[in-house]
């Protein structure tokens, strides 16, 4: 029996031994190449696609397409960077490329990773607290942020702010105080358009834009449009277009049109919107309610004509392809094809979708985790 | 086996010899057999020793594993969770640090499926069913016990027959050695992390039925730790290598605990009163560009319980619990940079029990006629009751209360080398709304779950420990009060979250009172377990990280779990002991077929796991050493590359020493009974010894070599 006893002992820690695999160094995450659709050559090379990443897993990656040889590239930042601690950081916001330069907002990282925009090398950062959006006027950029003052009785509210900062030196020169939790961020007709959000200050959102002077880079007025903004983008007819989330009860998500030369809301689009983008004369959206009678989300893929400002479908995918979390989007300049992201579960990757212009997937690739925000590369002279 | 060392040092008092080998081998050992039924034995040996002869059999039906006495307190923990990592089929998510959360996972089930017992009655946590183990002090505990089914008594209340797995934390019973009426006990941490941890024990014998104990403690630490990280080119060359030290991870708690323990004829009863507080930093992810974080939470725990037992006729016994807690929770968001949150939440429990035990045929049944029948055969009809409620200071909250009805019937027959046990528990759960709000207009709808399990367990030889068992067994978890009606996220229409489970086992075990080897323990139990109707948060609707809770997830769990211990006694008075524990697990994620993590491990669980452990004790001297390891793993069920996670292990070791005096003179470790005797124990713990850098949960560093000193006087 002893030795019965003994033997089983020897048997069972060999087993956990021989099972037991041990730690090794842990190798930066190479990039990994996949091919997809066809060459192409033209205006553009490729684009970027920011991958957010959920919150606290410091997972944002960039991938970048190439259009020359079809080679889609996931997790192009650590391998063109491997030497940066932590990679590129946590929750990617917002991704934009100005004069050969490209620029990712990483929100709770606090920064903007600044990169060069044909190798995606890191340049520099620069440091904000809640960064949100960016867009680029005259050698400054533009962020918003949620990180403004704390005021004082009011339960800790906190205002937004806009920062400019100088894209040659990489410093902040200015900073406009606008409205609570400030998101999308716009230069038209020599302003800056400033959706605010209030996402805070549930159930008493923001409704409104500020709209800011370039000239001394103060607030000069606001536009009253809908209860908690998101996404503000031009369009080529002295418009601007404006996403509202609603306040999830008795305002729906909506689109809104602002006519610049009056500064009002011209125009609606009673379709709910996650998400939008302007092509020529084409705004591409998707957005989602959710039904609490079904409890499903009633999804929308529309196409609305700016210049008349008519809807001109309510479904522009003509493909059986279920998508768990429509998330991003974007339009190819030269094709026409739409690129559109999954977002899954927010946890586990994401697909990047590309359907053409009749609606049909012509082509899908994994991305990341919570694949969000598009940088077309153009060429450059 | 313990059982049968515990039961002779109560009933042969003269060999005193023989007592001391095997108790030391019976405390330093896991003790694998159902010690709580032992215990329950002693302390009815207290008044009636006639009652011993009538349990043929108190092996366990069910899988259990213990950790007691001297072995408990020799591990080098600074809290239960540590504790609960030795035990096989478990998962630990540890957040880090002194005071970071600490919950179990239990067979991969979840730890919504394992309830988590102390002293008797359930710790509940109805606004999230998070019972974090992180909070409970080893101090003053005697007993943890991890049950996989249920315990196998059946004579209990109806929530111990409610989760897949049940933790039973036991905190220590006065004893009194021959010629003593009180026991002082205080002792002092201290070490890594800037701990401070002083502590009190005292018990007093008011009569000789009445016994008080009172502890209190106070522990306090910066927590802070440097961690590393460090990542290499393909080629092996660094690529980044960076040293850190862990902020806001500091701690300060008090806890006070006072409890009266009382016997009767066949009866017995207790009343206690719990209360803890503290304050902690929640030290929070380490990600690009952030390296400290400023949340922070206040707790507040306290509870009076108490519970009546007795033998009201020959053949029926009652039992009566009752609880009242009071729970308390503040969050603090200061940072800036990010949304402020400052939010309080306060819940109340109110729970009662009766048990109802009826021993139909056998030795103690309640119709004479049947005491002759050779099988044991006795049935259990329990009610409780449970009232919960929420209260948060959060923008449209809707402020619930919840009415749970647990009933169950259970039978046990024993018979020959048979025990069978059946039991089913129906539960019936009422919620209101204080105040409807614009996201939530009405309750859940009212629900009644049945959920039953069948247990078997057979002993081939009567004069060998060895035993086959199996068991199924059905259970279900209610959606806590986040899931239903959290502003915004929750879903009313939220179903019970299911599982099943299958079991299958051998357990073999011999002890010798006399030679070099002194017992041998193997267990072995194969498992299959399905989750159903898993409650996990999707996204959901327009705008952004707006999340809805969903009953989409279904998931599969195959596993083995093993445990073996040996415990040697090679020259008199020297006591060596080894215990090993392995876990396999191959948990799927089988949700949906078109994703990528259809058929994928799930997060955080480990295909291999285990832990060793080994002990030498020679007169006042102990040396200990333990062996944690975890194998490979992914943070999502998404099985690829970017969310792989490194395995890790620690080594640990303790070494100690205690001296008894006798009239101030050293009397060489060895006890002797009728005295008080002054005893002093000094111990020191190094933990982690191979400093290893790692992680249990992604971005949360672990804290690599740390040690502690203990200080130890019993009066």
């Amino acid at each position: 029996m002893r030795i019965r006893g003994n033997i089983l002992l020897i048997l069972h820690s060999l087993l956990l031994i021989l099972l037991s695999s041990c730690r090794g160094d842990v190798v930066v995450y190479p990039s990994e190449n996949e091919q997809h659709g066809e060459s192409v050559s033209g205006e553009f090379l490729g684009f970027y696609l920011l991958n957010e990443g959920n919150m606290g897993s410091n997972k944002s990656t960039l991938d970048y397409y190439d259009f020359s040889t079809a080679t889609y590239t996931r997790n192009i930042y650590s391998e063109r960077n491997p030497h940066v601690p932590l990679s590129l950081g946590d929750v990617g916001n917002d991704l934009k490329i100005y004069g050969g330069r490209m620029y990712a907002v990483i929100n709770v990282s606090n920064k903007i990773e600044v990169m060069t925009a044909d190798s995606a090398r890191r340049i520099g950062q620069i440091d904000i607290p809640n960064c949100r959006y960016l867009c680029f006027d005259g050698g400054y950029g533009y962020i918003t942020s949620y990180a403004g003052p704390v005021q004082i009785g009011r339960q800790h509210a906190q205002l937004g702010y806009v920062a400019r900062f100088d894209t040659a030196t990489l410093q902040i020169v200015d900073t406009c105080i606008v409205g609570y939790q400030p998101d999308g961020v716009v230069v038209a007709n020599g302003k800056l358009y400033v959706a605010n959000s209030g996402g805070y200050m549930l159930p008493d959102y923001e409704t409104e834009i500020s709209v800011v002077r370039l000239s001394d880079f103060k607030e000069e007025k606001r536009i009253e449009v809908a209860p908690n903004l998101h996404y503000v983008m031009p369009d080529r007819y002295d418009r601007l277009w404006v996403s509202a989330r609603g306040n999830y009860n008795s305002r729906p998500s909506r689109l809104y049109c602002i006519d610049l030369k009056t500064e009002t809301v011209v125009d609606s689009v009673p379709m709910p919107v996650d998400n939008f983008c302007i092509e020529g004369d084409s705004l591409f959206f998707f957005g989602q309610q959710f039904n609490w009678e079904t409890l499903e989300d009633e999804r929308v893929f529309g196409i609305v004509n700016v210049k008349t400002r008519e809807l001109l479908t309510e479904n522009f995918i003509n493909d059986d392809r279920v998508f768990q979390k429509p998330y991003g989007i974007a339009v190819n300049p030269m094709s026409g094809d739409i690129y559109l992201t999954d977002a899954k579960d927010y946890v586990t990757p994401g697909m990047l979708y590309c359907i053409g212009p009749e609606g049909k997937i012509k082509w899908e690739v994994r991305t990341g985790d919570i694949p969000a925000h598009f940088a077309f590369r153009k060429k450059t002279l | 086996m313990y059982l049968c060392s515990r039961k002779r040092k109560v009933l042969s008092d003269r060999r005193i010899d023989i007592v001391i080998c095997l108790s030391l081998i019976s405390v330093l050992a896991w003790a694998e057999a159902d010690s709580t039924a032992v215990d329950s034995l002693l302390e009815q040996l207290r008044i009636e020793e006639v009652t011993v002869t009538a349990r043929r059999r108190t092996e366990p039906v069910l899988p259990v594993q213990t950790l007691e006495g001297e072995r408990l307190h020799a591990l080098s923990t600074n809290s239960v969770a540590d504790a609960v990592r030795y035990f096989s089929g478990v998962q630990i998510k540890d957040y880090g640090g002194v005071g970071g959360l600490k919950t179990v996972d239990l067979r991969s089930m979840g730890t919504h499926h394992l309830g988590v017992f102390y002293d008797g009655i359930e710790i509940g946590n109805a606004q999230n069913g998070v019972v974090d183990l992180g909070k409970f002090s080893m101090e003053n505990l005697e007993q943890i016990a991890l049950y996989n089914g249920q315990k196998s008594d059946i004579f209990q209340s109806a929530k111990d027959f409610g989760s897949a797995g049940t933790l039973y934390l036991r905190t220590r019973r006065p004893r009194f050695e021959q010629g003593k009426n009180f026991n002082l006990q205080v002792s002092m941490r201290a070490g890594s992390f800037g701990l401070l941890n002083p502590s009190v024990l005292y018990e007093q014998k008011l009569t000789e039925q009445v016994h008080l104990s009172a502890s209190a403690e106070y522990q306090h630490a910066h927590g802070r730790y440097k961690f590393r990280y460090r990542r290499v080119m393909p080629d092996g060359s660094v690529a980044w290598d960076t040293t850190a030290v862990r902020q806001n991870g500091d701690v300060s708690a008090g806890r006070a605990e006072a409890g009266v323990f009382g016997y009767m004829p066949r009866g017995k009863w207790h009343v206690k009163g719990y209360y803890y507080q503290s304050e902690k930093g929640i030290p929070g992810a380490i990600v690009n560009n952030v390296w400290t974080n400023a949340q922070r939470q206040w707790d507040r725990n306290s509870f009076v319980q108490g519970s009546y037992m007795q033998t009201l006729i020959e053949g029926y016994d009652m039992q009566v619990s009752m609880k009242y807690s009071n729970d308390k929770m503040r969050y603090l968001n200061p940072d800036t940079t990010l949304m402020y949150i400052d939010n309080s939440f306060l819940q109340h429990e109110i729970y009662m029990s009766i048990a109802n035990r009826l021993q139909l045929s056998g030795k103690e049944a309640l119709i004479r006629g049947l005491r002759g029948s050779e099988a044991e055969w006795s049935m259990n009809l329990t009610a409780d009751w449970q009232w919960n409620r929420l209260w948060a200071d959060l923008k449209e909250f809707v402020y619930p209360t919840r009415n749970t009805v647990y009933f169950v019937a259970a039978t046990q027959v024993d018979w020959r080398w048979l025990r069978a046990q059946a039991s089913i528990l129906g539960t019936y759960v009422n919620d209101k709304l204080g105040k409807p709000s614009v996201f939530t207009h009405d309750a859940a709808e009212n629900r009644l779950v049945w959920t039953p399990a069948v247990f078997f367990s057979y002993q081939p030889y009567l004069k060998e420990q060895l035993f086959l068992r199996a068991f199924w067994k059905q259970n279900m978890r209610m959606p806590t009060f986040n899931d239903l009606y959290y502003t915004d996220v929750g879903n009313i229409s939220l179903q019970p979250e299911r599982c099943t489970q299958y079991d299958g086992g051998v357990e073999y075990s011999k002890q010798w009172e006399r030679g070099v080897m002194r017992e041998v323990r193997v267990k072995a139990d194969g498992y299959f377990n399905q989750i159903r109707d898993k409650i996990v948060a999707i996204p959901k609707g327009n705008g952004q990280y707006r999340w809805m809770m969903m009953n989409i997830g279904y998931v599969e769990i195959r596993g083995v779990d093993v445990n073996g211990g040996i415990s040697l006694c090679p020259v008199d008075e020297l006591i060596l002991s080894a215990n090993l524990s392995y876990t396999f697990q191959k948990a799927q994620d089988f949700t949906n077929r078109e994703e990528i993590t259809y058929g994928g491990q799930i997060a955080y669980i480990p295909w291999h796991s285990g832990s060793v452990t080994a002990g030498l004790n020679w007169r006042g001297l102990s040396v200990n050493y333990s062996f944690i390891y975890v194998g490979e793993r992914y943070h999502n069920s998404a099985n690829i590359p970017q969310n792989y996670e490194q395995p890790w292990y620690t080594h640990d070791m303790s070494v100690g020493y205690e001296v008894a005096f006798k009239n101030g003179v050293k009397n060489k470790g060895r006890e002797t009974k009728s005295q008080v005797v002054p005893k002093m124990s000094f111990a020191i713990e190094i933990n982690n010894m191979l400093n290893q850098q790692y992680e249990v949960i992604l971005n949360y560093p672990m804290p690599g070599i740390n040690g502690r000193g203990i200080v130890r006087i019993t009066l």
